[in-house]
């Protein structure tokens, strides 16, 4: 049976969820974040990579 | 014991913490005296578990670094502690919004276990500027093992003088919500329990695998570029050493 | 034993000789009561309130004398003479605490007579008091060391040291202001509950003396 009052108490609860939900949520933008930035960093390594190995040919 | 692979214990992590909230939501009775607002405490106290056996699990990771000197250990010392904190933040607003929710106050100074884990809180939130501090990273990792070592030894303590400072007439909320705990309620909290300490994991095996990147990422720069490129990114995070990390 | 002697005696001839430390600490905690004086409105002081101001005054002009606790070997290279004598480390820790001990009792036998003479009426529990607070010095002069030592070798020490050592002293902040309270009633000490919290206090010093004993090693070493 669920239990899903919407009065005062239920705001609360709600919030508390919601606030960890949101804190998860943070987090996987901040590592989504850093993802982006490896990404970033190893297509310029890859570049480098392919100028050292032509130069070298 | 073969550990699995990231994407398993991500999808585990997701599967239990659904079920244990939907156990909260559609399972677990009301409580007698507190109601609805009884349904934060199987958020509030496994979060608040979890965090404190972070600390611990740091507390063993700057031992084995002490005695081994592997950085690898002082890097999952830093993530167990970094995440434990994060997770810290999320007790004490969960906390906060529970004292608002029971006793109409933001905070309450007579509930103990509270206050405990705001001292705990504050006294590793200094770890970051200790880290900051030191400019030596040989010795930066050996002062934040010797910090974690003393401040997980403190934990017990700090729990423990602060209980004893408050009346025993103060009725003990906290009490309720592990010991003498109904079968339903008990299940559920122990679900709710096992679904944040496997995320408490998982994250931390995500943040040991961003390090690892990272600094391979590094290595591979200086490899391609020379000495000439910036060794290390950041000044306090310690870097993971060369090692396949499981995904 | 003797390098825990050599230490000991070098740090309070130093002290003795140049005055940093106490005088300090001691000229500190008496403008603190000043402070108080007029920061709280009141001219005299009972129960948890005395305790309160008693306690975290001489806490803050204790971690004056743990900024500059090793300031001299940082400055003149001791460190490095302490790694190369033959000596187990942990004695710098134990003459180090002790030496902070030392200060603390100095200091509390200025301050706690002024204290008195400021905002007490009655004296009684003043005795019974000094007692516990050697036990609560003896938690922040094994503590304070550790913090001390952990900083030397960082940038912004002073900053550092109040930072992690005022969390770490929580505990003992709590058992020593629930002990000395009842000793500074209005009517009269009343020692109900006193064995308590001395134990805890007890429990604390006995912690970190365990903690600094198992880690200092390797804060001193290179």
């Amino acid at each position: 049976m669920p239990a899903l009052p919407l009065d005062e108490a239920g705001k609360y609860v709600a919030a508390a969820y919601i606030v960890f939900v949101g804190l998860i949520l943070v987090y996987v933008a901040i590592m989504a974040a850093k993802l982006q930035r490896i990404d970033r960093e190893l297509g310029e390594l890859a570049k480098i990579a392919e100028r050292t190995r032509s130069r070298d040919g | 014991m073969k550990v699995p692979s990231l994407r398993v214990q991500s999808a585990a992590t997701v599967a239990i913490i659904v079920t244990a909230f939907a156990l909260v939501f559609f399972y677990a009775p009301l409580d007698a005296d507190q109601g609805f607002i009884q349904k934060i405490f199987y958020l509030h106290v496994p979060l608040a578990i979890c965090a404190l056996g972070g600390f611990v699990v740091a507390a063993v990771h700057a031992i084995r670094y002490l005695r081994s000197r592997d950085p690898v250990h002082d890097a999952r010392a830093y993530v167990a502690i970094h995440l434990s904190v994060i997770f810290g933040v999320a007790v004490l607003i969960t906390g906060s919004i529970w004292a608002r929710a029971s006793w109409g106050k933001w905070w309450v100074w007579d509930e103990p276990t509270l206050v405990s884990f705001l001292i705990v809180f504050l006294l590793y939130a200094t770890y970051y500027p200790l880290r900051y501090a030191i400019e030596d990273r040989d010795r930066q990792a050996r002062y934040a093992s010797v910090f974690a070592i003393m401040a997980g030894a403190f934990v017990p303590l700090n729990f423990a003088a602060v209980r004893l400072a408050e009346p025993l007439v103060h009725p003990r909320v906290f009490a309720t919500a592990n010991g003498g705990l109904p079968g339903d309620m008990r299940l559920t909290f122990l679900i709710c329990l096992a679904g944040m300490a496997l995320l408490w994991l998982t994250l931390v095996r995500f943040e040991l695998a961003a390090k690892s990147a990272s600094a391979r990422l590094a290595r591979l720069r200086r490899a391609l570029e020379g000495e000439s490129a910036p060794a290390q990114r950041s000044r306090i995070a310690p870097a993971v050493p060369p090692r396949t990390v499981s995904s | 034993m003797t390098a825990f002697r050599a230490v000991l005696a070098k740090d309070l001839r130093v002290e003795l000789r140049t005055l940093q430390s106490i005088p300090a600490m001691a000229l500190f905690a008496i403008t603190t009561f000043v402070l108080f004086r007029y920061g709280l409105d009141r001219t005299t002081l009972t129960g948890s309130l005395a305790a309160g101001v008693l306690l975290a005054t001489l806490l803050f002009a204790a971690i004056l004398a743990i900024n500059r606790l090793f300031a001299a070997e940082r400055e003149e290279g001791g460190f490095d003479a302490m790694r190369l004598a033959p000596i187990d480390l942990t004695a710098v820790f134990a003459a180090k605490a002790m030496g902070l001990l030392v200060y603390f009792v100095i200091l509390e036998g200025i301050a706690l007579p002024i204290f008195g003479v400021f905002f007490l009426d009655d004296w009684a529990g003043l005795a019974p008091l000094a007692g516990v607070l050697v036990l609560a010095d003896a938690g922040i002069a094994l503590t304070g060391a550790l913090v001390s030592a952990l900083a030397a070798h960082s940038r912004a020490r002073e900053l550092v040291v109040p930072l992690v050592l005022l969390p770490l002293l929580v505990p003992l902040m709590v058992a020593a202001a629930n002990a000395a309270e009842p000793l500074l009633v209005a009517g009269g000490p009343s020692f109900e509950g006193l064995g308590s919290w001395l134990a805890v206090l007890a429990l604390y010093d006995m912690t970190f003396a365990a903690v600094g004993y198992a880690v200092f090693d390797f804060v001193l070493e290179d």
